[in-house]
């Protein structure tokens, strides 16, 4: 132990004689970490809070039963349950709008509230119970619901039907975006007399499924937790998109640290040889370094899990929302991390201190006692390095290719990204040598054929910089190409999708009647689209199934990206549906197929006869006739319209219906504000991952500046020669500059068609698995130029420094060199 | 349950239970009357018990929606098949957050609290079970005579529409215990105090309040998956009131007894922390005749206690009569008889020796 310590004594020396090395794998390791926990923290984020909302009132992991046809169910099917001695608690759930939010209300009743839930913990329970049950009530919303509403304790909104909630609270334990209420407040307040929407089975030791029949019949469904989360589902593929940016990020940062070990490494040979000669055996020396690693994990990793904190909490918001206006998801806007994601990034920092070492330290166990120091050694001959690198990036790509023909869905289109990018990472050395080699031949004088004879030294101590480099530059034009072109494509879809000029929801399908027969009197208005909805499963997927009527705003426009001719005369003469494009791909429909539908009454077969693109819909959708959608869904919505007027009327006609109806009317708008509303979910959705991809392409700058500013003593040995033989300092500190901008533009040109590489990956394979849709590929070369300038700003600016401090380095210092060691 | 009053935890202990109820709707400082929604020290809106009213049945044996607080509690000390002693109890409270409580639906401002247990020498099980007045969960009707919370009922066995509580079946289930038991009443139902104005304290807080304690009782229990045919006796209390009781009031001791012979006999004693006791009793005759005996010739002095959910609670007694030579010593059947429900107290059936000998039932509570 004594030994090892001192060992630890003497290695960490060398950190206090290079404070540069030990910022950069400092440096490296908390960027590598916070990334990558940042990330993390976003997610587990994001699942705590669908948790949060899907066990609240049930505690986790209880089943319920459920309506077996969907929709809500007799509470008398509660009591008789209870009378027959099945313990089981009701709860209804609805939305409700508060001013211009959607509020979740769940009704609850609290004597049978199972005691597991968060919400019925000792003190919770008596307060809950105590204020329901006395005067107006109580509604228990989170402390962040409340802020969103923009209500303090105490406050009495009222709903946009005009209901009086009762006085809210605020409750921590509560779901975002939901108001707790007592189940009788739920049945006024949704205006479901006598209705409940889901029974929390209390006890599943005691519960016996096979007496639900006698007593329920047919009418209830038991559901498993599990299914019952469509939102942790919908949102997996955002989550996983996430996951995979942030380990790409900490991939770059990991090169960082594995370049600065590598160098601690290569200068720390000859202590590590006069350790070894004093006789310090290998597992003193070995177990000296892993204590010097575990230093570093928790120094560098414990700023790295606060900086990923700073990051997930500055990104929290964008994530926040685009998660609630692609998914319906509310997510806690107030970090709230457990010990286990402390833990697992400082694991995660650990892990990759341990695998940026582990060459360093296997070279450590073999170092022979008596082995002269020679620097560089330890990397083998440059030959061998790069045929080694060829080798790897071969294998990589195979393995790529291979991921291609027998992988399928996200996994596989992020398994054939990240080997690509392996591959030409590693390839790019060995391009760039060759692209030397080449100079040199060509080269007439010497100190042009110096530059290239020196630059392909260079290129070994530079490569894992350049590598990230062109990762990061990679990534930033394949996703920006991805990001560019759905944009295109969205813009192009959402005018063709809004033709109509305003869209309305009527408050109840009684008041849509009103306003309907009113609107076919108006002269301003050329037609009432009604855009009635209701909900279905189809192959366990939640879909929604709209009705459509034959009008040109539809036959004239409705973009289909597969569709015979007279597929609207099919659609509204026969059993006939189209369907959504993520439908279509995730149950593999295909035009000319029948579909079995269940609906609220009996089920129904209906052919298949065209497919539209739906960007953005997390579930599935089917479009029906009208006439169909109101025969076979009893509960279908019946309350959203759109109306076709004359633009330059819009806003007239808008004033019109809210002042003639006030009150019925849920919600109305017109369509520039659904396309800024559109536009803006899009917006934000692709927000975070170019925030990632901005701080990435930050990274590889930083491991650039890192790379060069060590290399920079070391390329003093080579220099001084040159030096000494006539080449002035300025001319030195010049072509110094000039290779590492050729290194920077040949990573660039590389990075163009990797780039491409992974839009199509982005775009045919993982978009596909992810969100179900295809895009079109487009190419963008003006983002290409303005990515090959910023790899060469950032060339330029990591450069800078040890450029500087080449020219101006004095006489002696170059002399010095010769008397060196080196 | 409640958690608002710091100082208050040997209340809420003992907050319910039997009698409890009512002391519980009786006591300004009861745990129940503020976690159930402040009941205040008074009872404004609530119907008053007053001196001198007639009972009437099978009126009577229904809910009374005008009074805050009231149950409907059975004990049966019962000998199963195996030759071993048994003990039963079933109980249904009811609790009126605000007068007029009674409303449809989930408006209903009513909470019912069921409590049953079954006890042998070697286990106590309990349960207990909440309900929402108004849609049907829980509730009693007068005729034909109803009790029922969930699965557990207390209810008439003969078909006649106004048929009473002379032959009823009482039945409790939950995970560890069960049991179903017939019983037939082999006397009258005896109204309690005057004329079932039955007074709890000095101050003259009371409760309506009448027993029918000559039940004979049939049937089956099942403790921990085993079954077993059980006879006995048994004893119903149905009491209700709305008015507050003394705010100093620590707990309360009940008997009720079975003697040999035939002769019954109701005594509790109201424990305060100022105060002395406030002692009742009532002789009960083999053929229902009724004498309340005089506060002075009732000695009841607890001989041994036994430590259980923390607290010392006396398990052994020896209950004097003076006037009527009773001269007697209650050993538990079970001494960890200790219902450990959100308002927890201890309730078990007992056993007695000495100058008469018998069983019953004793409920402890504010230890």
């Amino acid at each position: 132990m004594r030994e090892t310590l001192w060992t630890l004594a003497a290695l960490i020396s060398h950190w206090r004689r290079r404070p540069g090395n030990l910022a950069t794998l400092v440096l490296g390791l908390a960027i590598a970490t916070a990334l990558w926990s940042g990330v993390q923290a976003l997610n587990a984020q994001a699942r705590n809070s669908y948790d949060a909302a899907a066990n609240a009132i049930s505690g986790g992991g209880a089943r319920t039963l459920v309506a077996a046809r969907g929709g809500l169910f007799d509470q008398e099917l509660f009591v008789r349950l209870r009378r027959a001695g099945v313990e089981v608690s009701p709860v209804l759930e609805g939305a409700i709008r508060i001013g211009e939010k959607n509020i979740r209300i769940i009704g609850v009743e609290p004597l049978s509230l199972p005691r597991r839930s968060p919400i019925a913990d000792r003190r919770t329970r008596t307060d809950v119970i105590e204020d329901f049950f006395s005067g107006p009530g109580r509604g228990f919303a989170a402390p962040q619901t409340l802020r969103r509403l923009d209500l303090s304790e105490g406050a009495q909104p009222q709903t946009e039907r005009g209901q009086l909630l009762p006085p809210l609270a605020a409750l921590a334990e509560a779901p975002p975006g939901a108001i707790i209420v007592d189940i009788g407040v739920a049945q006024r307040l949704l205006d479901r007399p006598g209705k409940l929407s889901r029974l929390v089975i209390l006890d599943e030791e005691t519960f016996d499924e096979a007496r639900l029949k006698p007593i329920a019949g047919d009418a209830l469904r038991l559901v498993a937790p599990d299914d019952d989360s469509d939102l942790a589902r919908l949102t997996d593929s955002f989550h996983l998109n996430l996951t995979a940016f942030g380990f790409l990020a900490f991939l770059v940062g990991l090169f960082i640290v594995h370049a600065a070990y590598g160098l601690a490494f290569e200068q720390r040979l000859p202590t590590l040889r006069t350790l070894r000669a004093l006789g310090v055996g290998p597992p003193h020396l070995i177990a000296a370094m892993a204590l010097e690693i575990g230093a570093l994990t928790l120094i560098a990793g414990g700023a790295g899990v606060l900086g990923g904190h700073a990051i997930a909490q500055a990104l929290l918001p964008d994530v926040a929302k685009s998660l609630e206006s692609l998914y319906g998801a509310q997510i806690s806007d107030r970090l709230a991390l457990d010990a286990r994601w402390w833990l697992s990034g400082l694991a995660m920092a650990g892990a990759g201190a341990a695998l940026a070492a582990a060459s360093g330290l296997t070279k450590a166990l073999r170092l022979p006692a008596l082995s002269f120091a020679r620097p560089m050694a330890w990397r083998g001959a440059h030959h061998r390095y790069l045929g080694r690198q060829a080798t790897l990036a071969a294998l990589a790509l195979v393995a790529a290719a291979g991921a291609y023909g027998f992988g399928q869905g996200l996994a596989s289109g992020f398994a054939i990204i990240g080997l690509a990018l392996l591959a030409a990472a590693l390839i790019l050395p060995v391009g760039l040598a060759g692209v030397l080699a080449l100079g040199e031949r060509f080269a007439r004088r010497p100190l042009a054929r110096w530059f290239f004879a020196d630059g392909r030294q260079e290129i070994s101590g530079l490569s894992l910089a350049l590598m990230a480099l062109l990762i990061a530059l990679a990534t930033n034009i394949g996703v920006g190409s991805m990001v560019e072109g759905f944009r295109q494509t969205f813009d192009r879809w959402l005018d063709a999708r809004l033709v109509a000029e305003i869209y309305f929801e009527a408050a109840t399908p009684a008041d849509a009647r009103d306003i309907e027969a009113w609107a076919r009197t108006q002269p301003d208005i050329a037609a009432i689209l009604p855009v009635w909805r209701a909900k279905t499963r189809i192959g366990g997927w939640p879909v929604d199934v709209v009705g459509m009527t034959p009008h040109e705003t539809y036959t004239a426009h409705f973009p289909l990206i597969d569709a015979p001719t007279g597929v609207w005369t099919a659609l509204h003469a026969q059993d006939a549906v189209l369907v959504s494009e993520q439908l279509a791909r995730r149950l593999s429909l295909a035009i000319g197929e029948t579909l079995d539908i269940s609906t609220s009454g009996r089920d129904w077969s209906a052919r298949i006869v065209g497919v539209f693109p739906d960007y953005g819909n997390p579930k599935g959708q089917l479009r029906i006739d009208h006439e169909k959608l109101k025969r076979y869904f009893d509960d279908a919505s019946g309350v959203q319209y759109s109306l076709r007027v004359d633009p330059a009327a819009t806003k007239r006609v808008i004033e019109n219906i809210r002042q003639r109806f006030g009150g019925k009317i849920a919600r109305i708008i017109d369509q520039a504000e659904v396309k800024t509303l559109s536009t803006d979910i899009f917006e934000r959705t692709f927000a975070v991952t170019t925030a990632l991809n901005t701080l990435t392409l930050i990274v590889s700058g930083v491991a650039l500046f890192a790379s060069l500013l060590t290399l920079s003593d070391m390329r003093r040995a080579r220099i001084a020669p040159v030096w000494a033989l006539g080449a002035t300092r300025r001319k030195l500190a010049a072509l110094e500059m000039a290779r590492v901008m050729a290194f920077a533009a040949g990573a660039a040109a590389f990075a163009i068609p990797l780039g491409l590489f992974m839009t199509w990956c982005l775009v045919a394979i993982v978009n596909v698995a992810a969100f179900g849709w295809r895009l079109p590929f487009h190419m963008f070369p003006a983002q290409w130029l303005v990515v090959s300038c910023i790899a060469l700003g950032a060339a330029f600016f990591a450069a800078l420094i040890p450029v500087v401090r080449l020219a101006r380095v004095s006489p002696t210092e170059l002399l010095r060199v010769f008397s060196n060691e080196r | 349950m409640n958690a608002r009053s710091p100082n208050s935890s040997q209340e809420r202990s003992s907050a319910i239970s039997r009698r409890s109820a009512l002391l519980l709707a009786l006591s300004s400082s009861g745990a129940l009357a503020q976690g159930f929604g402040g009941l205040g020290a008074t009872a404004p809106g609530f119907a008053i018990p007053r001196a001198g009213t007639q009972l009437a049945f099978p009126r009577d044996h229904g809910a009374h929606p005008d009074f805050r607080t009231e149950w409907w509690y059975v004990t049966a000390n019962l000998k199963g098949d195996d030759g071993a002693a048994y003990g039963v109890q079933w109980t249904l409270f009811r609790f009126a957050l605000q007068p007029n409580a009674a409303r449809a639906g989930w408006d209903d401002r009513n909470i019912w609290m069921g409590h049953a247990a079954a006890t042998s020498v070697n286990e106590h099980l309990f349960a207990q079970k909440f309900a929402r007045g108004g849609i049907g969960q829980a509730g009693v009707e007068a005729t034909p005579f109803r009790a029922f919370i969930d699965d557990w009922l207390l209810e008439t066995r003969d078909d006649s529409v106004d048929a009473g509580i002379e032959r009823l079946r009482v039945a409790a289930s939950d995970k560890s215990f069960a049991y179903a038991l017939d019983l037939t009443a082999t006397g009258p139902v005896v109204l309690q105090g005057e004329g079932g104005y039955s007074r709890k304290s000095e101050a003259g807080q009371a409760s309506y309040y009448y027993s029918q304690p000559f039940f004979r009782a049939e049937g089956s229990l099942s403790m921990s998956g085993r079954k077993i045919q059980v006879s006995g006796r048994a004893w119903m209390d149905r009491e209700w009131s709305s008015q507050p009781l003394s705010a100093d009031l620590k707990g309360w001791d009940w008997f009720s007894l079975h003697l040999e012979g035939g002769a019954r006999l109701m005594l509790y004693r109201m424990r305060s922390v100022e105060a002395a006791p406030f002692l009742f009793g009532n002789w009960i005759d083999a053929d229902g005749a009724t004498s309340i005996l005089a506060r002075e010739d009732i000695v009841l002095e607890p001989l041994e206690t036994t430590r259980i959910a923390d607290r010392d609670v006396p398990i052994r007694w020896r209950v004097k009569i003076k006037n009527r030579d009773v001269d007697i010593e209650t050993r538990p059947l079970n001494p960890r008889s200790w219902m450990g429900t959100d308002f927890a107290y201890w309730e078990g059936p007992i056993r007695f020796t000495g100058s008469h000998s018998g069983e019953g039932y004793l409920e402890m509570t504010g230890y």
